[in-house]
């Protein structure tokens, strides 16, 4: 990592180095179970985003965000929340849901858009879920994040002990939305987490057209409050940095912005070529630092896991996706008046009209 | 029956209703200590208390976002946006966010929350104090907009507005808060949205209005009548969704309709009216279908009275429509 603790004065974080060696001192407590939960979760993720980039290429899927390279930073955070949690993603975040325990069946109902897609073909590449405590992100950078305040604020004022986090990546931080929410939080110490992905692009702009600060961590000064730079490629830094901050906010100790500094592997969505802006040279050093990678070596060295282990967990995993592709593809798509649901709670005449028109006309 | 100024029967809606359900809460700049800057949110601060009378950052973005969030969360804020022409700020939040939570969560997650704002020009505001911009929400799936006229209306529409499902728009005409008085009765009532309000009977031509307009339409009405031409005044009261029934029967009835608003004329809601009209009731017609609204400028300053529809501009209408 190039920038260093002091320069950043705010807690630059990393735990595990890339050859996989840790820092004992700072090691969460997690038990060995968690722990390979949470590389299975990072694994799965890993390949069902594979998969999705190649059946939107077969033109099985509409578009995808891809996640490659970013899983620690989602699935270390996410393991951090309890249940009573809420999530606010942006669209970016499979490995999110994932962590939080959503089927990839339901996933890939999402993708596909058939019968039983949780959100009745109404956008895509995004996924929420009320069971799950995730709200589907709106499309537009950023939108999500003064929702998540407003949540916070909602708890707090219900004395209730659920805390807000909400995923964001650089190119977010320089709207609008990103600065008025954050102020908001800081004037009535919402129970929130700002999490940033600092993926360095805004699909071809690097973060440097984003920002003139050295992180965007030290933006959370200016709203009153603690921000954190972490490695975001190491899965335990990122839990750790979030578990303290969700702790802190549950204790009523107001927000924390944490960014995970890490890279898009991928291009921004299937419909991107990051050969246009970026050398393949960049790809590969970042590729080098890859946080399942290094997790892995981690549990290797510590004795907790093992190529076959590994070998083992892929192919089961493999078989699992081919499974559920094959099941999700199968069922029926949604019927056309679907278009009219949702729309209001109980429909106006006009909408009611239109949805008769279309229906004589099919 | 207290007689009381539209204003006070806004403040008595919230209070009540308020009062009623601890999920209610207001928060806007300046709604707190100040009561808002026309007093709409007068006492409540005293009787709530700041956790629910919620001075906010000056942030329209964020306000409305944030009462997302509240309402997300199953509260029912009622955001208050200082001036209509304020909106613009939150605008992204409001049509992207708001208007779609419903929709794009698959009908998981709603946003029942209000979002007041004073609009419309007679107060010598200038351009960014007096304008309406009810068409750009008007023309998004999953809000409601309502615009009062009266008192009674008010309180009641903003009492339907705040046990809504979906989120409403709620623009009142500034220029009236005051000068407006009407019987409200204490207590709860609704008036539904969706229906309108006639205003006035007649046989010759229709004026179909909302808002402030209600009254120069009134006072044309009047003057027309001295000419022997006999008109109706429909109160539109909501326009998303709008009350289409109403709009055929006063047409069928006179056969010469005339839309009145203040905002600009090109797309403005007379538009789809006009529409609604030629599409259902061409063979009704005994006159073209004639707006009278606001001039295609952005609102001016010197001369408002002369830029919004008044009594002249209207009555020049209906003769027009008379002598066609």
């Amino acid at each position: 990592m190039q920038m260093s603790i002091i320069e950043c004065a705010m807690g630059a974080f990393q735990i595990i180095s890339l050859d996989g060696s840790a820092d004992e001192e700072h090691l969460p407590e997690l038990s060995t179970s968690q722990m390979l939960k949470m590389y299975r979760d990072m694994v799965l993720a890993r390949r069902l985003d594979s998969w999705l980039m190649r059946l939107q290429r077969m033109g099985r899927v509409a578009i995808h965000a891809p996640s490659e390279g970013q899983e620690a930073a989602m699935v270390g955070s996410a393991h951090a929340l309890e249940t009573e949690d809420w999530v606010f993603p942006s669209y970016r975040e499979m490995p999110v849901y994932i962590a939080r325990g959503v089927p990839i069946s339901e996933l890939l109902n999402r993708q596909f858009s058939n019968e039983e897609d949780p959100l009745h073909g109404h956008d895509m590449a995004v996924y929420g879920s009320r069971r799950y405590q995730i709200i589907p992100a709106p499309v537009p950078v950023g939108m999500q994040i003064p929702m998540a305040v407003g949540f916070a604020m909602a708890a707090k004022y219900r004395g209730e002990k659920a805390v807000a986090i909400t995923y964001f990546g650089d190119g977010a931080t320089s709207k609008g939305d990103f600065h008025e929410a954050l102020n908001f939080a800081g004037v009535f110490k919402a129970p929130v987490v700002f999490f940033c992905q600092n993926n360095q692009y805004a699909i071809s702009c690097p973060y440097s057209r984003q920002t003139a600060t050295k992180t965007i961590a030290e933006k959370a000064v200016a709203y009153g409050f603690e921000g954190v730079w972490v490695d975001g490629n190491d899965i335990l830094a990122c839990y750790s940095a979030t578990k303290r901050a969700i702790e802190k906010a549950r204790r009523g100790e107001g927000p924390t912005l944490i960014e995970a500094f890490t890279y898009r592997l991928g291009p921004h969505t299937t419909a991107d070529d990051p050969s246009r802006y970026r050398e393949q040279a960049e790809v590969e050093k970042w590729r080098e630092k890859d946080p399942i990678a290094r997790f892995k070596r981690f549990l290797v060295r510590r004795g907790l896991w093992s190529e076959e282990d590994d070998a083992k967990l892929y192919e089961e995993i493999e078989e699992d996706i081919k499974r559920e592709i094959e099941q999700a593809e199968r069922k029926q798509p949604l019927r056309p008046d679907v278009i009219f649901a949702d729309v209001y709670g109980s429909e106006p005449w006009h909408l009611a009209e239109e949805r008769d028109e279309l229906s004589r006309l099919i | 029956m207290a007689v009381i100024p539209l204003a006070q029967a806004i403040n008595q809606a919230l209070r009540e209703e308020m009062r009623r359900d601890d999920r209610v809460i207001v928060m806007g700049e300046d709604v707190g200590r100040r009561g808002g800057v026309f007093l709409c949110t007068e006492g409540l601060y005293e009787e709530f208390g700041p956790d629910r009378v919620i001075d906010t950052p000056l942030a329209e973005s964020a306000i409305v976002g944030v009462a997302l969030g509240m309402a997300i969360y199953g509260l029912r804020p009622v955001a208050e946006i200082q001036f209509a022409d304020f909106i613009y700020g939150g605008f992204d939040q409001i049509v992207s966010n708001i208007a779609k939570i419903r929709y794009r969560s698959g009908g998981q997650f709603s946003a029942p929350l209000v979002i007041r704002a004073p609009y419309g020009g007679g107060v010598k505001g200038g351009l960014h104090h007096s304008q309406s911009p009810e068409a750009y929400f008007i023309h998004t799936a999953g809000l409601k907009v309502v615009i009062p006229s009266t008192p009674y209306d008010a309180k009641g529409l903003l009492i339907s507005a705040i046990r809504d499902e979906d989120p409403v728009i709620f623009f009142e005409p500034k220029r009236i808060y005051r000068s407006v008085k009407g019987e409200v009765p204490e207590g709860d009532y609704t008036v539904p949205i969706g229906v309108s309000r006639l205003v006035r009977e007649g046989s010759d031509v229709s004026l179909i209005t909302y808002g402030a307009m209600v009254y120069e339409c009134e006072a044309a009405a009047e003057k027309a009548e001295k000419e022997g031409i006999s008109v109706e005044v429909l109160d539109l009261r909501s326009l998303l969704p709008f009350d289409g029934e109403a709009i055929i029967k006063t047409v069928r009835k006179t056969g010469r309709p005339i839309i009145v608003h203040e905002a600009p004329k090109i797309c403005g809601f007379g538009a789809e009216i006009a529409a609604f009209i030629a599409e259902r009731e061409i063979l009704s017609l005994q006159s073209p279908i004639i707006r009278v609204a606001g001039y295609d400028t952005p609102f001016p300053l010197v001369h408002e009275h002369l830029y919004l529809p008044n009594e002249r501009r209207i009555l020049d209408a209906i003769r027009k429509a008379i002598s066609f």
